[in-house]
């Protein structure tokens, strides 16, 4: 981003910031946290065999492919 | 009438009673869409061929049910094979996802015709489409106004008679805000109630899918056809739906403790919109519920935990797009690595309110703020969840005005990021809770003649209560009616 973006932004998230530290108006200091609005117990599914996406599939919306592969950028330096 | 003024129950019997064939019913949608959406801009993409297939499949008699041949509009933000998937993202623009959504599994198996996809604001972060990389869409009642956010592509299509039925996604509101300002039903089930799998996560604790419509029955048809248990989906609830459609049909609210939110009035709401809310609550009391008023001290706290929880959640459902896998990649030049491709991809393929949450996000969650922020966010949280506890021992159902305005000019909160944030305030609670809540139309505000959302939140799994009162307003009021009164188009 550039230094314009980011001073703009940069005063908003501000004054977003400034709204949200609200919530530390509530005394919560004895209060559980609740992340999920649904009691979550860990689901095992069935241990059988499904069909799996393919290659083709999974690779069809890759910015680049290689054979049965993802291309990527390099991940390890300067290529020497 | 005309095929497309229809409401989805009557455009079904009609196909089943072989009045009309599902083909022409589609045609004489894509023919809508064709006159009027370079106006309204509610879809981003149209799939002809897949509707008349679609189509052509309910009138061979393959498909039938009580949506068999009803055409659909879905947001963008919800994957189908056939048809590609942006979420309103530049990042994402071009990619066909190879898999359908649950929910579009079902609507396909009940001969509903998905017509295409609809625009929202970008990965469903925004009250006004405004945030779409595509453009914004038009409020049908006023070319000049939103039709609020972030699913006012669907909402506009269905209040522009594109399509009788539309598929929206709510994390603060993004169903139930667009249905309020364009005088349409939008209704978010409990959450776990829709499976979530194939929809593209803003907020995962947060986001539910449900339905667009112009009455309160063709709602509940929907929400009867994509809600369920989904082993797909870990959050998904497995136990029997709620019986919405008995709830649609009967309106029946004798006896029936009807809490009005202290908190949602008073400065900052729209003297049209309060006083249409207040009718329609004395409309109520007359037909025999008993109203009460119930305070719920931490809902003024909500929206400032809103905005902390969801761009938390976000800045980590994001990570994804890491121009790896799928979506744009830009920079990637040969030298460059991974890391600075990935860094041009996100900063080019991101719109202002994404990168906002993100950063924003990342913040609250970071070390030295995570308890003063996101932890103390996750304590208001559990607080509102016991005000709504609290107040469901007090009333049946509680009810506000969906949002404290009409449709609010494009542009005019475009870059006030606060402003925007403001027209969730009465929707957000819900979403922390984790109950069902839906938006009625209860009339006209007699200060501009734009559409007021009257909204219903009832109790985790009793999505059948918020229908019974939604459709008691709808028949006493004729709202039903109500998008008769918008302008031609």
């Amino acid at each position: 981003m550039t230094d314009e973006e980011l001073d703009h932004l940069a005063d908003q998230l501000g004054v977003i910031l400034g709204a949200v530290a609200r919530v530390q108006e509530v005394a919560a200091a004895d209060i559980a946290p609740t992340s999920h609005a649904v009691p979550l117990t860990n689901i095992f599914r069935a241990d059988e065999l499904v069909p799996p996406l393919g290659a083709a599939d999974a690779l069809a919306g890759a910015p680049a492919a290689e054979g049965d592969r993802f291309r990527v950028p390099q991940i390890l330096g300067d290529p020497e | 009438m005309e095929l497309i003024r229809l409401s989805a129950a009557e455009t079904a019997a009609r196909i089943a009673a072989r009045d009309v064939s599902a083909v022409e019913v589609a045609q004489a949608h894509l023919d809508r869409i064709d006159a009027i959406d370079d106006r309204v801009h509610a879809f981003l993409h149209v799939d002809r061929d897949g509707a008349l297939d679609q189509a052509r499949r309910v009138d061979e008699g393959e498909i039938s049910g009580p949506l068999a041949g009803v055409p659909l509009a879905l947001k963008d933000v919800i994957v189908a094979r056939g048809m590609p998937a942006t979420a309103g993202s530049r990042i994402l623009e071009g990619w066909h996802p190879p898999y359908d959504a649950t929910i579009v599994e079902r609507m396909r198996a009940a001969g509903i015709v998905v017509l295409g996809k609809t625009n929202m604001d970008e990965f469903a972060m925004g009250s006004s489409t405004e945030h779409s990389a595509y453009g914004p869409t038009h409020n049908p009642w006023d070319l000049s106004r939103t039709p609020g956010g972030s699913g006012g592509g669907s909402s506009a299509a269905v209040a522009s008679y594109e399509a009788p039925l539309g598929i929206g996604t709510d994390t603060g509101g993004s169903i139930r805000q667009p249905a309020a300002v364009t005088g349409t039903v939008g209704a978010k089930p409990t959450y776990g109630g829709v499976s979530r799998y194939g929809l593209i996560a803003f907020s995962s604790s947060l986001d539910q899918a449900g339905p667009c419509a112009r009455t309160v029955l063709d709602a509940a048809l929907l929400h009867a056809v994509i809600a369920g248990h989904d082993p797909r989906d870990s959050t998904s609830i497995d136990s029997p739906v709620p019986d919405v459609v008995s709830a649609a049909r009967s309106a029946e609210i004798s006896g029936l403790r009807i809490g009005v939110v202290t908190q949602f009035k008073g400065d900052g709401y729209q003297a049209g919109v309060l006083a249409k809310f207040d009718e329609a609550v004395a409309t109520l009391e007359k037909m025999g519920a008993e109203i009460v008023e119930v305070s719920c001290p931490h809902f003024d706290y909500a929206l400032a935990a809103y905005y902390l929880i969801a761009p938390s959640e976000a800045s980590s459902n994001l990570a994804r797009y890491d121009a790896m896998r799928y979506g744009l990649r830009v920079g990637d030049d040969g030298t460059a690595s991974a890391e600075d491709v990935m860094a041009v991809t996100r900063d080019a393929g991101f719109g202002d309110e994404v990168k906002r949450r993100v950063i924003l996000g990342t913040y609250a969650l970071s070390a030295g703020y995570y308890d003063a922020y996101y932890g103390q966010a996750q304590k208001v949280r559990t607080l509102i969840a016991q005000d709504f506890a609290s107040a469901f021992g007090q009333a049946d159902v509680l009810v506000s005005p969906t949002t404290p305005t009409t449709a609010f000019p494009l542009g005019e909160r475009l870059d006030d990021p606060l402003a925007m944030y403001l027209a969730d305030l009465c929707t957000i609670p819900s979403n922390l809770y984790g109950g069902p809540a839906l938006s009625v139309p209860c009339g006209l505000s007699p200060d501009d003649g734009l559409p007021v959302g009257f909204q219903v939140m009832a109790p985790v799994q009793a999505d059948e209560r918020m229908y019974r009162v939604a459709a008691a307003v709808e028949a006493a009021l004729g709202t039903d009616r109500l998008l008769e009164q918008a302008p031609a188009l």
